[in-house]
């Protein structure tokens, strides 16, 4: 198990190299002189001259390069122009907010599309199947900021029965003690009720709209893969051994429909991510998506850039985290590997 | 062309009569068979005369200002009208033509780009696969709206950057149905046989190998098509690309996201409708016109 783990570990070093290389060219081909806009718009062409200099674009590009694994090495994302505060310490206190809503817009989507799809499977051609088609072409087809909207517009001022779109709180109640950064998991921890019930309310709206986005391709590869399995000898062997309907569905074909479905959860958190940068605008949350929104209209460049390689980073993480648990889940990968 | 050749595109030519009249009843048989397919194609029809005709039927102009300001739906205006009084559904009517070419022009773009890189890869193998697949790997390895915001930042907020910035996301999917495709074919019998003919690798690539893969491709651009609509939307909702007066359905619905929490539904849902119904109609038309092409996958 270790031996593999190892293994998957060393082929992420070329992908994070690529991701770096191309964060890197992202940050030369900024439109124009990087440092014209620098300088500001009250520049004279001795300043730009000096600030090109300072900034080492006037070395070549590997040297630039190595200069920029440097900097990255040392956990130095830059400084954004409008706050002036450097990108990594705010990304760092921002990640938190994003996290939170993307596990639970992940948790509640398979909380829903599970379900939908075995049963699909199992009553395949029902009322049930149908909806679940319905759902799932639904479900891509529709704008993720736009769902969001229509659920505030229905939730929050039709029925009132959601909080205003404001963000992770409302103004009259303060944040819990800060100990993760998540909310839900702080305030249990410390006991604060209020605070829990505030941030659970904030979130629902926008953690549903992930899910009804992201339940798509679970959905889907859920129905598809059960029907592969419930066709299967072993699970037509085990009906011939008289065993419930149950423990076949769940015990046999469950755990080995299972293995695509975590495949295609890499893509669904490449959705998700994604995503979230929508949503977080919609809802004003105040994650790493709406900070790099906010920068990208005011031209601040350094806090998109490490928005994007932090995004990217953390991706390739979450899908090796998804490789190893294929690894746990089926034995076979382990041998194999 | 010499003569072998020429008999075994005569082969091709008879035996591709009965099967291009058999592929149309197949047709009528996937559409009666499904109507949704046959809806989806009505919905394109209606998307593709918007696009087409829009800025000549619609009752108002789009960027004109009118008296009524916030007006809800009415006989006058139809989608009612927005903060400055311009008609909604001469917005979203016009609008149509911008999102279409957008979604179009990107999927022509990885058409060209991922298509023939991954004809080549799957044909030559060995540094070609090597460099594509690399690359393909490197964006995959992004978010892929992440990847697209970044590169319209670094790029320049334009249109054209949009366009870009959603074929090269989509890059990866073309490259890797392309290299599947090709590969398969590298040794079928027409392509040796152009081979022998002395075609080069080149012409082989293009003039027989990609007409082959044709069928395969065209559900792919339908599927992306979609994806792409969404993708360059939600873009010009975070206000990239797209300037504000200019009517276009993700900028149209972010104009109207602020309207929602006071009550004026009618700014943001008729535009996030259409991309809605837009997608929904690409989506649909891929999976009907996958039933046609390849029977197999049929889910």
């Amino acid at each position: 198990m270790l031996a593999t783990l190892g293994k998957r570990l060393v082929t992420v070093i070329p992908t994070l190299i690529g991701v770096v290389i191309v964060t890197f060219l992202l940050t030369r081909v900024l439109p124009g002189d990087p440092a014209v806009y620098f300088a500001g718009p009250a520049a004279t062409p001795q300043s730009i001259a000096d600030i090109r200099k300072s900034l080492g674009l006037d070395r070549p590009l590997p040297e630039q390069f190595a200069r920029y694994v440097g900097d990255l090495a040392r956990g130095n994302l830059g400084n954004s122009l409008s706050t002036g505060r450097p990108v990594v310490t705010e990304i760092e206190s921002r990640l938190p907010a994003s996290a939170e809503l993307t596990f639970a817009g992940l948790i509640l989507s398979l909380a829903i599309a599970l379900p939908l799809g075995i049963l699909a499977a199992v009553k395949q051609g029902s009322w049930i199947d149908h909806t679940c088609r319905v759902v799932a072409t639904a479900g891509v087809s529709l704008p993720v900021f736009f769902t969001g909207l229509l659920l505030v517009y229905i939730f929050y001022y039709q029925l009132g029965w959601a909080p205003a779109p404001i963000g992770r709180l409302d103004a009259f109640t303060s944040a819990p003690t800060q100990i993760t950064g998540f909310y839900l998991f702080d305030s249990l921890v410390t006991g604060n009720w209020e605070a829990f019930r505030g941030a659970f309310g904030q979130l629902i709206l926008p953690a549903f709209t992930l899910g009804i986005f992201s339940l798509a391709p679970i959905a889907r590869m859920t129905r598809a893969s059960m029907l592969a399995v419930l066709a299967s000898d072993f699970v037509r062997t085990a009906r011939a051994s008289g065993l419930d309907g149950k423990t076949v569905i769940f015990t046999y074909a469950f755990r080995n429909a299972m293995l695509p479905v975590i495949t295609t959860l890499g893509m669904v958190f490449s959705f998700l991510l994604g995503a979230n940068v929508l949503v977080e605008k919609v809802f004003a949350w105040p994650g790493i998506g709406s900070y790099a929104v906010e920068a990208l209209l005011q031209s601040d460049f350094a806090p998109v850039q490490g928005f994007v390689l932090a995004m990217a980073i953390l991706y390739v993480a979450l899908n090796l985290a998804i490789d190893v648990l294929y690894g746990v889940i089926d034995p076979r990968v382990r041998l194999e590997g | 062309m010499n003569e072998s050749a020429s008999i075994i595109h005569q082969a091709a030519e008879v035996k591709a009569k009965p099967s291009s009249n058999s592929m149309l009843r197949h047709a009528r048989y996937v559409v009666s068979e499904n109507p949704v397919t046959g809806f989806a194609f009505a919905l394109f029809l209606l998307i593709a005369l918007c696009a087409l005709l829009g800025p000549h039927i619609v009752p108002y102009d789009p960027l004109a200002s009118g008296a009524a300001t916030l007006a809800p739906p009415s006989r006058a205006h139809w989608f009612g009208t927005d903060q400055t009084g311009r008609d909604i559904f001469s917005r979203v009517v016009v609008a149509t033509r911008l999102d279409f070419v957008i979604a179009v022009s990107s999927v022509v773009l990885v058409f060209i780009m991922g298509g023939l890189a991954g004809i080549a890869s799957g044909f030559f193998g060995g540094w070609t696969d090597r460099i594509v697949g690399r690359i393909s790997d490197t964006i995959m390895a992004f978010p892929l709206f992440v990847l697209a915001m970044g590169i319209v930042a670094a790029l320049g907020n334009t249109v054209t950057n949009i366009v870009l910035a959603t074929a090269i996301i989509n890059f990866p999917l073309y490259v890797r149905v392309a290299r599947a495709e090709a590969n398969v074919r590298r040794e079928a019998g027409f392509v040796q046989a152009a081979r022998l003919s002395g075609n080069s690798d080149f012409r082989i690539l293009l003039m027989h190998i990609l007409p082959n893969i044709m069928p395969i491709m065209m559900v792919q651009i339908s599927l992306t098509m979609g994806y792409a609509i969404l993708n360059a939307a939600g873009l010009s909702f975070i206000g990239l690309g797209v300037r504000p007066p200019t009517p276009e359905w993700g900028i149209m619905v972010a104009e109207g996201a602020g309207n929602i929490i006071s009550g004026e539904w009618w700014i943001a849902l008729f535009p996030g409708a259409a991309l809605m119904l837009a997608v929904f109609c690409f989506n649909l038309l891929g999976d009907g016109l996958r039933d046609l092409v390849d029977p197999q996958r049929r889910t």
